[in-house]
């Protein structure tokens, strides 16, 4: 199977790779994935909160090609976006922008956990009730 | 000047060897015939290639020649042996007792004879890949007809202990058949010092073409014999139907003798380059080999690095440097490679394996290549790895909740 050029760019130079300060109000923290399964994603936003904007996001990711580009294009996607906003990104839109193979559209949904799970942390974070969202079947 | 990308796939398959191609092209064109044509040189011609290779291959294991039949390769093998001794033998019983590990040829036959109403044992192995002898002694009932244990395994390349193996299985009167793909012409395999009944090995896994095999079935003490699994002509003393593949068979002969006379000094070459880049890849943190290092083949590691995972690994040189992975992330089921599981690895460390496979023309240059490459990318995915900076941090990564998918 080979990647497309848009994996191979950001697996060769992922965007936004890094850790931000978990104990801070403003960070939200999403890790999902498992060892067991072959890819865990930590995606984690920090937002303004006077403004509700998300000004840094970070990753780190352990998988293969596709995982890592799908949590790095998240980040890019995620920074200056507003945290409603950033709850509309569709894992199909990283599929399509990835020309992901059907065998690793799970990477693209994996990332889509990560962004809501994120957001979730940061809103139990500002004391906001948690959202729930659908369960899907990997 | 290094010459990309580098191969380091030969438990795949390996390339061909040009001498071997030498050998086959005039069966192709000038010398057609079918080996059976009794009555026309073309067909003579045929014969006595055939005849030759097949003094060749007999040779590398010792074999007489009249005990090698020619098939397309060893999974033909591996289906004509196990379905042939369970037909043959019916009267006799219809236990069969392999191991886990085993190549899917040997596991998906035997899973076929169970649906046949037979019964089959797996034995599984211990961490270092090794079976138990006791075990495998302790599960011998008076039903059983076959014992299936390859000589060494194609992920790991640990080698079992074949003639302890065949001394249990002669002691209870059972045949004893293994899959040794990977040995032949590796090292030494001999039917008779080993005690083999029934032994399987294909072409293309030394420098050999590819769709050629054979399968040694033993005349003597005792006899033994496979119910055919393809109807037609009776080739190959009734056990093989089909035209003989001449120009494969020659090439087979030659890659059979190449390997006999180069072995020894061959596999001291290559185990040196695979000791050079075993250690170098040991000395990064958290890495292990997977496997018995002692009891296994010259030319083979697979190691596992933590905290990355193999296919995100590979993709770092995959361009460059062509290897394989007990990772499964592109496989439907997502389950990583059952033969590191079965060592009892957990699944976080088979999905971080490589294996490397070195071969005939592997060069020292690309060994140090390699050790750059992956040493560079394993940092690199490791700097970007959450499971290593929490490995970092001394969080015990089992004691996190993780939400399996």
């Amino acid at each position: 199977m080979s990647y497309s050029d848009k994996v191979i760019d950001h697996y060769s130079n992922p965007k936004n790779v890094g850790t931000l300060d978990k104990s801070k109000k403003n960070v939200g923290t999403g890790l999902v994935g498992a060892p067991e399964c072959g890819d865990v994603m930590r995606l984690q936003i920090e937002v303004d909160e006077a403004t509700g904007v998300i000004s840094d996001a970070k990753f780190k990711t352990f998988g293969c090609g596709s995982a890592i580009a799908s949590s790095s294009l998240a980040t890019e996607w995620l920074k200056g976006k507003s945290v409603e906003e950033a709850l509309t990104i569709d894992n199909m839109t990283i599929v399509e922008e990835l020309s992901l193979p059907p065998v690793k559209i799970h990477c693209s949904v994996l990332a889509e956990d990560a962004i809501k799970a994120a957001i979730n942390d940061y809103r139990k974070k500002q004391g906001l009730e948690e959202l729930v969202f659908e369960e899907r079947i990997h | 000047m290094l010459k990309l990308p580098i191969y380091l796939d030969n438990n795949a398959t390996t390339p061909m060897d040009p001498r071997v191609l030498e050998a086959m092209i005039p069966y192709f064109t000038e010398h057609f015939g079918n080996a059976a044509s009794r009555n026309h040189p073309f067909g003579w011609e045929a014969e006595e290639a055939v005849d030759y290779a097949r003094e060749q291959v007999a040779k590398l294991i010792g074999s007489d020649p009249k005990e090698i039949i020619f098939t397309s390769g060893a999974t033909e093998g591996d289906n004509l042996a196990i379905k042939g001794v369970y037909e043959m033998y019916a009267s006799k019983g219809n236990h069969i007792i392999t191991v886990v590990t085993e190549h899917k040829a040997v596991l998906d036959t035997c899973k076929h004879i169970e649906k046949l109403g037979g019964e089959v044992t797996y034995l599984p192995v211990a961490a270092d890949g090794l079976i138990d002898l006791k075990q495998l002694e302790a599960a011998i009932k008076p039903t059983t007809i076959l014992i299936s244990v390859m000589y060494a395994n194609n992920e790991v390349g640990v080698i079992q202990p074949v003639r302890e193996i065949s001394t249990i299985a002669r002691k209870h009167g059972v045949l004893f058949f293994t899959d040794a793909t990977q040995a032949a012409g590796k090292i030494p395999v001999d039917v008779n010092k080993d005690g083999i009944d029934l032994l399987t090995f294909s072409a293309h896994k030394m420098y050999g073409p590819k769709g050629v095999g054979a399968l040694y079935v033993r005349r003597k003490n005792p006899r033994v014999k496979v119910t055919a699994q393809m109807d037609g002509g009776g080739h190959e003393r009734g056990m093989r139907s089909g035209t003989l593949n001449v120009p494969g068979i020659v090439g087979f002969g030659q890659a059979c003798e190449l390997c006999r006379l180069e072995m020894e000094e061959e596999s001291k070459r290559i185990s040196k380059l695979r000791d050079k880049l075993e250690n170098a890849l040991l000395q990064i943190e958290e890495s292990y080999v997977n496997g018995n290092r002692e009891h296994r083949l010259p030319h083979v590691t697979n190691i596992s690095f933590k905290y990355v995972e193999g296919e995100g690994l590979m993709m770092g040189f995959n361009k460059n440097i062509a290897l394989s992975s007990g990772s499964a992330c592109t496989s439907a089921s997502l389950e990583p490679s059952y033969v590191l599981k079965a060592l009892g690895l957990g699944d976080d460390l088979a999905h971080s394996s490589l294996r490397f496979g070195l071969g005939r023309f592997t060069t020292e240059e690309q060994i140090d290549y390699t050790i750059e490459q992956v040493k560079n990318t394993v940092l690199k995915l490791r700097e970007m790895s959450p499971l290593w900076e929490m490995y970092k941090e001394g969080i015990d990564l089992n004691s996190i909740e993780w939400a399996a998918h």
